[in-house]
């Protein structure tokens, strides 16, 4: 299923293509079938919401995207670079130069502060954004010199965020943020991220299996059983201060 | 029946999990078996020399008592036989000979021992390698020590030229033998063997006694003595009965010069058996300590399932001391073969130094049983904090996860604000303070390899420096040449007329007693010309000293022995001439690295003798064009008893030092990169077990492979940097404390740490490292970044 481009946010060339993707695993004596074939665009500025049950491929997916994993066939295109074809080196480039991450466990580096976690990804980008800048845009500025182990885990999401927008990304990948959060915690992390997107123009991916979230993208997918199998389109982006589950 | 049937559930996860972690349990193992196998090599060499030596002194009847004398008659035997205590005498005849090998143009010189008519002496009996002892009446047969024999590659029937107290013979080989008195053979005034140069003789009692004008005479009592007689008695009582014979003082086994020399060794050995093994076993229980605590706090949830199942805390603690014990008993293992296949290599390189008829190979099966039972014990104990948290965990703590790693701003980084540390950087320094024991004690075992390698490179260059100052710098002549009897001091000027011969300056060496109250010290004192200009003095800083006029000049290590100090007086009990007893100033304390020595002024040491102006040696340095020529017909010259070569004595001492050292060099070497390996490789990994989730997030937001490796391995570069100057300062103590324990008698190594020394260690430590690196380096590339991502530590 080949989503047609439309007009508005995100029209133009896609920023990510894939066509024919499929990811096979060998587990021991099982084949699993992780990707069977995913043909997808996504565009450039908008916030994309992929839904999915646990083994729909949706982190596979994202793997691929961000360039932390190959897929058994097919194609994966960020703008002109072949992600199929591409070795450890150049994916590791890849993500240097155009993807931020967000992790579902935040996966900070506990011996550095907010800040230093900030700076230890702008230390090795082209045209970051200060540590301080990054942080104040998910409202932390005020936690900046603490340590991982002095902040809530919602905090931590949030410098997780800072230090994934830093960079000023090409593409924001985010795999459940919200997955180890209350519902309170994880709204705020949210906003953290719609805001980032509106001000930064940043391509955003969040993938979760929580439905609730669905409204605040432009464009929701729905990943099962390793397969595209629905696409809506969002007139109006939800306040994820609204949302709630 | 459950109980078991779960119990081996258990020892299946035990096998698995040791499997898992085979490379690091291999590393500590590796590290038991370096220990280990010292102790155990050390322990075999002991107990085997030991065995082998008590077992020899026994069968060939050692003698325990021996007493030189200038010429005694044989009826003087008769009182001595009436001594209680006495077991077994022997009156013999001893001689020097000069050699002339066959196609061999140094100078050679022999000890020549007389054996009685009916062959095997009673005390001191031979083994015979080979052939047979001199027939009787035939006045030219000798049996010749093993080494001599060897060195020449003599075989039976061989013949040879000697002269004998000025009269050339020729001498014809019967038998290859071997004697519990010359275990180790060295030339007189040498320090290492020199087996070419230098030999032991025996010859019919008849044929030596007339050839060295010793009829009805002896001038060498060995002694015998029942169990548990005083041996000191027996010895005052020699002296005094042989006191109007010229005896030179009757001296108890203890002081024989084979037998200290064997003994020093065994002391040696004995030390080696300790203190290295408790180097490795110390390093050993750290690392067991960080290994298995590591392990038990990744598997905190499954302690808490299985004492959620009913298992005891004891259970528990049972399981994980399996784990130490099967790696301890790994490493013995290992240990042990390694230690009793070393023991026996080192074994044969003995028998090249130590003259046995054989070496019997003995270890008490009682000390292995110790060693065994002592490393299990150790190595548990070193885990034994680890394993204790993980049994007194109450189920429901240990169910919740660990609570997340707590860090704080290092003082270093606030103290050098003005450094803009990178982050990688920041969390290097940060991990070594978080845990600082554990940062201390890495270091402190990269400093314990740093500091085994630096005590086997060392050596060399102390015992070097010995022999340089000894041979460059306080004996400077080409040749020493000695007299049978003490000549005027003209004969100098026949010698220096002489073609070949350049210069020769004489000396006087006189056995003597010296006494200060109640402590005494036999040694020799050696009068020195006031002109000297081929033998010094030296002093601390290796400086000449200038020789007084009057008084004796001593040696620091004798004036410690006798608790004297300059200005001090001593007595001098001369054993020589009328044997008068005379009290003397010590004029000053002189350092030597080699023997000890008391030096007087030639004519002060003469007129106390109440000689003229007489010497008994010869210092000569030669053209070297015609050292052959000096050499041979110095070996004619009647009146000269031995002639000894300076060059070929330290030729001959590098040869054997540097294969003897080489050996040990390589195998402290070894031993220091085994621990240097055992520390860094755990250090990695431990690193790698619990920053593998920092380290791949770092890899996901962009950072290359050899960044995220420099976080890693700069841990390690900071404990090297920190750790090897660590050890060289425990190396140097280390040395120090090996420097004292090898004070005797015979020498005192100075301690001299070279740069190349330190350097040496510094990369064998850092090669080890660098392989541990290697290692780490392909471990991070084989990081699944998406697998670390999925989990929550």
């Amino acid at each position: 299923m080949v989503s047609e481009a439309e007009p508005g946010k995100g029209a133009g060339t896609p920023v990510f293509q894939t066509r024919g993707l499929t990811k096979t695993y060998d587990q021991g004596e099982v084949q699993v079938h992780a990707l069977r074939g995913v043909d997808l665009d996504l565009y450039g500025g908008e916030l994309v919401v992929m839904l999915g049950a646990s083994g729909s491929g949706k982190s596979t997916l994202l793997n691929i995207l961000g360039g932390l994993d190959v897929p058994s066939s097919g194609e994966v295109r960020y703008r002109d670079i072949d992600l199929s074809s591409a070795g450890d080196r150049e994916l590791t480039r890849y993500r240097r130069e155009h993807v931020g991450f967000v992790f579902q466990f935040y996966n900070l580096i506990p011996s550095l502060t907010a800040r230093e976690n900030v700076a230890a990804v702008t230390e090795i980008a082209s045209n970051p954004m200060s540590p301080e800048q990054a942080l104040e845009l998910v409202g932390l500025k005020s936690r900046i010199d603490h340590f991982p182990a002095q902040l809530s885990g919602g905090e931590q999401q949030r410098v997780a965020i800072a230090r994934a927008i830093a960079k000023r990304p090409d593409v924001l990948l985010c795999d459940e943020p919200t997955g180890a959060l209350d519902s309170a915690t994880g709204v705020l992390v949210l906003e953290a991220l719609e805001k980032a997107n509106r001000e930064t123009g940043t391509t955003t991916v969040i993938i979760t299996h929580n439905a609730s979230i669905a409204g605040m993208g432009d464009r929701v997918i729905t990943l099962s059983d390793g397969n595209i199998s629905g696409e809506r389109r969002n007139d109006q982006r939800q306040d994820p201060r609204t949302l709630s589950w | 029946m459950a109980t078991k049937a779960l119990n081996t559930v258990l020892n299946v996860k035990l096998y698995r999990e040791l499997w898992q972690m085979r490379g690091q349990a291999l590393a500590i193992a590796l590290v038991i078996a370096g220990g280990v196998a010292v102790c155990v090599m050390s322990l075999v060499n002991y107990s085997s020399l030991l065995a082998t030596r008590a077992q020899y002194y026994d069968q060939h009847q050692f003698a325990d008592v021996f007493a030189p004398v200038k010429r005694a008659p044989v009826h003087s035997l008769q009182e001595i036989a009436s001594l209680p205590g006495i077991a077994r005498y022997e009156g013999r005849v001893e001689g020097a000979a000069k050699l002339q090998m066959p196609g061999f143009a140094d100078p050679v010189s022999a000890r020549l021992v007389s054996i009685p008519h009916e062959g095997q002496p009673d005390i001191n009996r031979l083994f015979i390698r080979q052939g047979r002892l001199p027939g009787v009446g035939r006045s030219h047969e000798v049996a010749v020590i093993g080494s001599f024999a060897e060195a020449h590659g003599l075989s039976l029937g061989d013949r040879f030229q000697a002269i004998i107290n000025g009269r050339r013979q020729t001498l014809v080989l019967t038998g290859i033998v071997e004697s519990p008195e010359f275990i180790y053979v060295i030339p007189p005034g040498g320090m290492l063997p020199d087996y070419l140069r230098y030999g032991v003789l025996w010859m019919n009692r008849e044929a030596l006694e007339s050839a060295m004008d010793m009829r009805g005479a002896f001038n060498s009592l060995v002694v015998t003595l029942r169990p548990s007689y005083s041996v000191a008695t027996v010895v005052d009582a020699l002296d005094r009965i042989l006191a109007r014979y010229g005896a030179t003082g009757a001296y108890a086994r203890e002081d024989q010069f084979s037998h200290r020399f064997l003994s020093d060794e065994l002391n040696q050995l004995k030390t080696m058996a300790t203190v290295f093994p408790l180097i490795f076993m110390s390093v050993a229980m750290f690392l067991l300590n960080v290994v298995i605590g590591r392990l038990i706090s990744t598997q905190r949830d499954i302690v808490a399932v299985l004492k959620a199942f009913g298992y005891s805390n004891r259970q528990i603690a049972w399981h994980y001391s399996k784990l130490v014990i099967v790696i301890a008993a790994i490493g013995l293992m290992i240990g042990l073969a390694l230690g009793l296949w070393l023991g026996r290599a080192l074994g044969e390189l003995y028998m090249d130094f130590y003259r046995f008829p054989g070496l019997l190979f003995r270890i008490d099966p009682l000390w292995l049983a110790l060693l065994a039972a002592l490393t299990i014990t150790v190595a548990w104990l070193g885990a034994w904090r680890a394993i204790r948290q993980a049994s007194s965990l109450p189920p429901a703590e240990a169910m919740r996860p660990e609570g997340p790693a707590r860090y704080q701003v290092t003082l270093a980084e606030k103290r050098l604000s003005g450094i803009r540390f990178s982050q990688p950087s920041r969390m290097i320094v940060r991990q070594l303070t978080r845990r600082p024991t554990r940062s201390l004690l890495s270091m402190g075992g990269i400093a314990m390899a740093t500091a085994i390698v630096m005590v086997g490179n060392f050596q060399f260059d102390s015992v070097s420096l010995m022999v340089h100052t000894q041979f460059a710098r306080v004996q400077q002549q080409d040749l020493a040449v000695s007299f049978i009897e003490p000549v005027n001091r003209a004969a100098l000027y026949g010698l220096q007329r002489q073609p070949g011969i350049r210069y020769a300056e004489g000396r006087r060496t006189v056995s003597a007693r010296l006494i200060s109250g109640h402590r005494e010290w036999r040694t020799a004192v050696t009068g020195i010309p006031a002109d000297a200009r081929l033998q010094f003095v030296v002093d601390r800083e290796l400086q000449s000293v200038s020789l007084p006029a009057q008084g004796l000049l001593l040696t620091d290590y004798l004036a410690g022995q006798l608790g004297v100090g300059a200005g001090d007086r001593v007595r001098l009990e001369l054993l020589e001439g009328d044997r008068r007893t005379v009290t003397v100033q010590v004029a000053g304390i002189t350092s030597e690295f080699l023997g000890v020595g008391a030096y007087m002024n030639l004519d002060a040491l003469n007129r106390v003798l109440g000689d003229g102006p007489l010497i008994n040696q010869a210092l000569v340095n030669l053209d070297p064009e015609q050292s052959t020529d000096v050499y041979n017909s110095l070996r004619d010259t009647p009146g000269v008893s031995g002639i000894s070569i300076r060059q070929a004595m330290l030729d001959s001492f590098y040869d054997t030092l540097a294969r003897t050292f080489l050996t040990f060099t390589f195998f402290n070497s070894l031993m220091g990169g085994i621990i240097a390996f055992g520390v860094v490789y755990n250090t990695i990994r431990i690193s790698l077990a619990e920053k593998g989730r920092e380290l791949a997030s770092l890899r996901v937001l962009g950072y290359t492979h050899n960044e995220v490796a420099h976080i890693l391995l700069g841990e390690v570069a900071l404990l090297l940097l920190l750790g090897v100057p660590f050890g060289w300062l425990i190396g140097q103590g280390l040395a120090l404390l090996i420097v004292t324990a090898m004070q005797t008698e015979l020498y005192r190594v100075p301690l001299t740490i070279t740069s190349q020394t330190l350097g040496m260690s510094a990369l064998v430590v850092v090669v080890s490292a660098i392989a541990s690196g290697v290692i780490a380096w392909w471990r991070l590339k084989a990081l699944d970044l998406v697998a670390v991502l999925k989990t929550r530590e």
